[in-house]
């Protein structure tokens, strides 16, 4: 296992402001059972910690729900289903950093009161599972898990469950039908799962970076955390570059750092097109490079996909529609079939067989995507369909050649 | 606490603390519905409050008989300060928000989901066994589409499984509703069907997507009746039926079971809860029909072979002290049949070895009738106008050849024959009304309420205590309407105290000396309907409860009974089966006969045909038949 | 199957459900268990799960279908998971494609002769600054060339 990794995956040393700051294992834990439950949601509120996944939701107040929700078991749920095109943030997290995310746990657990927790990891990372599993024996035998933690009367456990290849079960509710051994189909909201979540019990989801940022916040305070970033987005994002860079990777930057300070950090030459956020995220032309992330401008739960000028627009759209007919967990209407829509209007333009009427019509279409899918999967899988086709219609319908578009399309 | 729900969360009812009082504070919410303030109840759906004051929202997915699953997406809405749209059917309200139901975003939603739905649905309605009672068909009406914005597919994608007696299942006209998943799964307990695979290749498939014949389906065909569009239907006889019709040299009889005469007016546009018998009698004269004959005589004579067979095992227990399988179950119910043959097929001995009405009849027109009327059994066509998909399996089951042929030749349904009466031109409700043909005639009310769950049960009891107390039912029950057996709670059970015993008719003498061994004892009964339900007290007994201390037991595979079977009009739904009860209760307050052993149909037979009485060795080889172990694995 | 290989399969699985735990919550590691094992999950198991966690057989055969890292059908020893996704297509993920094609003689969704490997493609699996990269059965192989990548499949046995 060890020379695997050692072989495939690069590892590199790491700095950054915040997570990949110092911090010394298990005084997260140590310190936060001495608090009051109170007075951890309160310094996470003061941080202003945002979820990292993608949707920006307040961990505190995700917290808050879950602590004040009654039932007699709660769960707090790692998810480490990272599956979003571009994104691979979790995996350097999970290797390097496992006392981060799982103490953000044992933490989480404390504070919303739950006695178990659990990591769903995707499957296409069961190559992790033996190493953390060694690492939460460890913390067992510290006694930073399991009975009666650092000899208080809190008890606290994690296990591990791998996924089966889904990308849609990073919908927390999907995730939570995962768990339960259902189809990975999101569930509908109201209920929340802060209120009936795993197994109908009170459950707070949260994202492996989101709960690596709580030991920081727990050991060097709310106050410290917000120095970092702007105003409405607070702390760092580790951001997973790829494509067309010198440097690909994962970097932790300060929230409110613009696409062009980023292009130049990894080194990215003759940059046409920045897809943030993945497939599911969107194109920013090079007019708007400027644009900062972050939740004020580009809201992104990481991902940077980098496309320089040999790139061509439509072929990168239609992998990313392929990539959504597939993922699509196929219960709802307007994302079974409205993704294999837009991919079928991918071609047709591919082919040159196409009436703008027509693209007008599936761009509509993206639009009631948006607003009437049952999960973030549909509500978002059409952002690219439609910030490609606009920001990047010169290159895909004004130019002849590149894309096959022969101009005998009608109009 | 919640009941153990078995079909994905997604596809479960949502939970909301509702406050305990209704009327208590904080229980009601007022709400702004298209700018108009109502006051709704806390944790009542959008679409509850909506249809409340009169304001649709159309549905595609959502069945009143089943959990919520949000999954069509039709009924959405606008929820001032969301940002996308909420389902109606899955929001519960909980707080005082403003909801517009038919604003552009609304309806460009709407739109689109149903231009979405038809790209993908194969076949054109005036080829479709649903046309005019689709679903989808109605939406697209509602919506005003005249083109299809998203294309139409021109090719079937999927083979038409006709492999099954009872279910075709044509999956080119699925839209992904999974009403009949949460039908098979959460209201039957069966599960045949379930979503199989994920994005575009998602659809509705069987275990290895074998066809229906080959796993293991009851064949009830409630999936059929919640099917918005025409994907699953029944296997429709009518043409071989009109062929023999129009075949002088055949001679057609049909037997009509309760439940369709209770039903068949809503095929014709009319409100549920009137029954047609005496009408339907002359529209299938008119349609050719030689001889037409009431289901209920067979039900009668089921009633006498049946709880002597009961009277058997009881005396073998109590007197004989020997060993005999307790409780009995009925066996009317082919859906019910099947499955203990395939999930509980240790208990097959405790099934009643009687037939079920229909294939009692079937046997007795081949024989009984035949050589009365000197017909040649092979040119007889027995139809049987049943509301159940099984019934189709059933009288194709090997074994039901006890007259030497074929025992019934056709199950039809209620939804088949209506058309078949339409199309000969005949407006049902105008029809005058005529009797039903001889030598069996009229039956009794206990046969007729067979149709309703616990009818079996009650019907039996009419007669089981007047034979074996002596006295008059009435005495007991006012009216002979034994309530404690009927309504539509999923399970009912009952302890009848039989305190007193009366001399034993002339029926039985030949089988029990007496009646005092059933003095001071108890009669437990309990009846289920729905196969739900029915697990649930097949579960009981298996744990050794206070089932497995029954000594009868009435099931019945369709939710409401017979008259909610899988045969019955399109829609079914609880308002509808109670209005069909209604039908069948009033229609047994109107008869003069309302006891199974006073029918003189049935004494007769006993005295000419079936002479060596009930569960005599004539009865036994027509009116009994065996059971097969089936066993859940599927090869 | 012979009654001796049932019998060995359902005393198996009946040793994951009692590890796991009889409840549904198990189906996915009772189900990820058997694949490992068997590499992939026939339709006795199938129904054996059903039977030992009191559900029916469509509903696990419905669970592996929704899942791409679960097969119902026989696969090759083992499993190559080539990503498609757009990191990896752009790193030349196609030259990679074409190479192992032509080496193993089959198609991408295809099994070799010898039963030794399924192809198949697989939506992003977190190595996008390392592409083209595949998973072999629970391996991680990053930044193929056509040449390691068909040096790579000729090893496994």
């Amino acid at each position: 296992m060890k020379t695997q990794l050692e072989n495939n995956i690069i590892k590199t040393e790491r700095t950054g402001p915040v997570l990949f700051s110092p911090y010394k294992r298990g005084d997260a834990i140590k310190k936060a059972v001495k608090q009051k439950r109170e007075d951890i949601l309160f310094e996470i509120k003061d941080s202003g910690l945002k979820g990292r996944g993608g949707a920006g939701f307040p961990t505190s107040t995700k917290w808050m729900l879950t602590a004040a929700a009654k039932a007699d078991k709660k769960f707090i749920v790692c998810n480490a289903d990272e599956g979003e095109p571009g994104t691979f943030k979790d995996r350097v997290l999970l290797m390097e950093y496992p006392q981060l995310v799982f103490e953000g746990m044992v933490v989480g657990g404390y504070t919303i009161g739950a006695q178990t927790g659990i990591v769903y990891l995707r499957a296409e990372y069961e190559y992790m599972f033996e190493q953390l599993e060694n690492y939460l024996a460890n913390m067992r035998e510290d006694n930073l898990l399991g009975e009666n933690i650092l000899g208080t009367d809190f008890s606290f456990d994690i296990s591990i469950r791998l996924g089966s290849g889904a990308y849609v079960c990073g919908e927390e509710t999907a995730l939570i039908e995962s768990l339960e051994g259902h189809r990975g189909e999101p569930r509908n909201r109201p209920p929340f799962p802060v209120n009936t979540g795993y197994m109908g019990y009170p459950t707070s989801v949260n994202n492996v970076e989101t709960l690596a940022a709580v030991p920081h916040i727990i050991t060097k305070g709310g106050s410290w955390f917000k120095k970092f970033g702007t105003d409405k987005s607070t702390g760092s994002k580790l951001f997973s570059v790829s494509g067309d860079c010198e440097r690909p990777g994962v970097y932790e930057l300060p929230w409110g750092t613009s696409i062009n300070e980023l292009l130049e950090i990894v080194g990215a030459k003759n940059t046409k097109a920045v897809q943030v956020g993945g497939a599911s995220g969107i194109c920013v032309p090079r007019s708007q490079f400027d644009r900062k992330l972050g939740y004020e401008d580009i809201p992104t739960g990481g991902s940077v996909i980098i496309f320089n000028e040999s790139r061509n627009m439509l072929h990168v759209l239609k992998n990313f529609m392929e990539f959504f007919v597939e993922e699509s967990c196929g219960q709802c209407t307007p994302c079974r079939i409205g993704n294999i829509k837009l991919l079928e209007g991918v071609e047709m333009i591919e082919r040159g067989e196409f009436t703008f009427k027509y693209i007008n019509t599936l761009k509509e279409l993206g639009r009631t995507m948006q607003v009437a899918s049952k999960c973030g999967l549909g509500q978002s899988s059409p952002n690219s369909f439609i910030s490609i086709l606009e920001n990047f219609k010169d290159e895909i319908f004004h130019t002849t050649g590149t894309n096959g578009f022969n101009g005998k399309a009608g109009k | 606490m919640k009941e153990k729900l078995r079909a994905p969360k997604a596809q479960q009812p949502l939970i909301v603390e509702k406050p305990t009082l209704e009327d208590g504070i904080g229980s009601k919410v007022t709400v702004e519905i298209n700018e108009k303030k109502v006051q709704v109840l806390f944790g009542q759906t959008i679409l509850e409050a909506c249809k409340e004051n009169q304001i649709h929202v159309p549905t595609l997915c959502h069945h009143p008989d089943l959990c919520i699953a949000g999954n069509c997406r039709i009924c959405v809405v606008e929820v001032e300060g969301m940002r996308t749209l909420q389902t109606a059917c899955s929001f519960p309200i909980t707080a005082p928000i403003k909801i517009k139901t038919s604003s552009p975003m609304v309806r460009k939603a709407r739109r689109h989901i149903i231009d979405l739905l038809l790209s993908e649905h194969y076949g054109e309605c005036y080829s479709c066994v649903r046309n005019n009672n689709c679903e989808l068909q109605t939406l697209a009406k509602e919506y005003g589409v005249d083109s299809y914005t998203f294309g139409h597919v021109q090719e079937p994608v999927y083979e038409v499984d006709l492999s099954s007696y009872s279910v075709v299942r044509d999956m080119n006209k699925c839209v992904n509703c999974r009403r009949c998943v949460r039908t098979c799964i959460d209201l039957q307990e069966v599960g045949v069907l379930e979503a199989i695979g994920r994005g575009d290749k998602t659809h509705i498939g069987t275990f290895l997507e074998k066809p229906l014949a080959d796993v293991i389906c009851i064949n009830c065909g409630q999936c059929i009746n919640r099917c918005p569009t025409g994907a699953l239907r029944a296997n429709d006889p009518s043409d071989v039926i009109w062929n023999a019709i129009d075949d002088p040299t055949k001679h057609v009889v049909i037997q009509t079971a309760p439940s369709p005469r209770a039903a068949i007016g809503e095929v014709f546009g009319l409100e549920p809860g009137k029954s047609f018998t005496g009408e339907l009698n002359t529209a299938l004269r008119r349609i050719g029909f030689d001889v037409v004959f009431d289901t209920n005589f067979t039900a009668d004579l089921t009633i006498i072979e049946e709880g002597t067979e009961l009277i058997l095992r009881l005396y073998k227990a109590l007197v004989k002290k020997e060993q005999v399988a307790l409780p009995q179950f009925t066996s009317c119910s082919p859906g019910w049949v099947k499955y203990l043959e395939h999930f509980y097929p240790e208990y097959i001995d405790n099934l009643s070895s009687a037939k079920s009405p229909q294939q009692m009849f079937g046997a007795l027109i081949k024989t009984f009738y035949a050589q009365k009327k000197g017909i040649d059994p092979k040119d007889i066509v027995s139809v049987a106008l049943m509301p159940c998909a099984a019934k189709k399996f059933e009288c194709n089951r090997p074994e039901m050849v006890d007259s030497g042929y074929k025992d019934v030749d056709f199950g039809l349904t209620t939804r088949e024959l209506g058309q078949m009466i339409q199309e000969a031109g005949i407006y049902l409700p105008e029809m005058p009304k005529s009797n039903f043909d001889d030598p069996f005639g009229e039956a009794s009310g206990a046969g007729l309420i067979f149709g309703a769950t616990g009818g079996v049960m009650e019907a039996a009891l009419r007669s089981v205590i007047e034979l074996v107390t002596g006295k008059k039912v009435e005495d007991v029950f006012a009216n002979a309407d034994i309530t404690p057996v009927r309504g539509f709670e999923g399970i009912k059970y009952a302890e009848i105290p039989i305190t007193e015993v009366g001399p034993v008719p002339k029926l039985l003498q030949h089988l029990v000396p007496d009646w005092n061994w059933l003095k001071g004892a108890t009669l437990k009964i309990a009846v289920a309907h729905g196969t739900a339900n029915a697990k649930k007290i097949m579960d009981d007994i298996k744990a050794g409860g206070k089932f497995s201390e029954c000594h009868f037991i009435e099931f019945m595979a369709c939710p409401g009974g017979c008259l909610g079977g899988g045969g019955q009009p399109i829609p079914t739904d609880e308002e509808i089966r109670k209005m069909r009860a209604k039908a069948i209760y009033d229609e047994d307050n109107s008869l003069p006969v309302r006891k199974s052993h006073e029918n003189r149909h049935v004494a007769e037979i006993y005295d000419v045909f079936l002479t060596d009485g009930p569960c005599g060795h004539i009865s036994h080889k027509l009116l009994h038949t065996h059971y097969i172990k089936r066993g859940k694995y599927i090869a | 199957m012979l009654v001796v290989e049932k019998n060995a399969l359902s005393e198996e699985i009946e040793g994951y459900v009692n590890k796991y735990g009889k409840d549904r919550s198990s189906l996915l590691p009772v189900l990820q268990a058997i694949q490992r094992k068997h590499s992939y999950i026939n339709d006795f198991a199938q129904q054996e799960v059903a039977r030992l966690l009191d559900i029916h057989p469509v509903e696990v055969f419905s669970v592996i279908s929704f899942y791409s890292f679960l097969h119902s059908k026989p696969t090759g020893r083992n499993i190559v998971r080539l990503c498609q996704t757009i990191s990896c297509d752009m790193a030349n993920k196609s030259k990679v494609v074409q190479a192992i094609e032509r080496e193993l003689g089959i198609k991408f969704g295809e099994t070799t002769k010898d039963n030794r490997i399924t192809l198949e493609f697989t939506n992003c699996i977190g190595m996008c600054d390392q592409g083209p990269a595949m998973i072999v059965n629970d391996r991680v192989y990053t930044k193929l060339d056509p040449e390691k990548a068909v040096n790579i499949l000729n090893e496994i046995k």
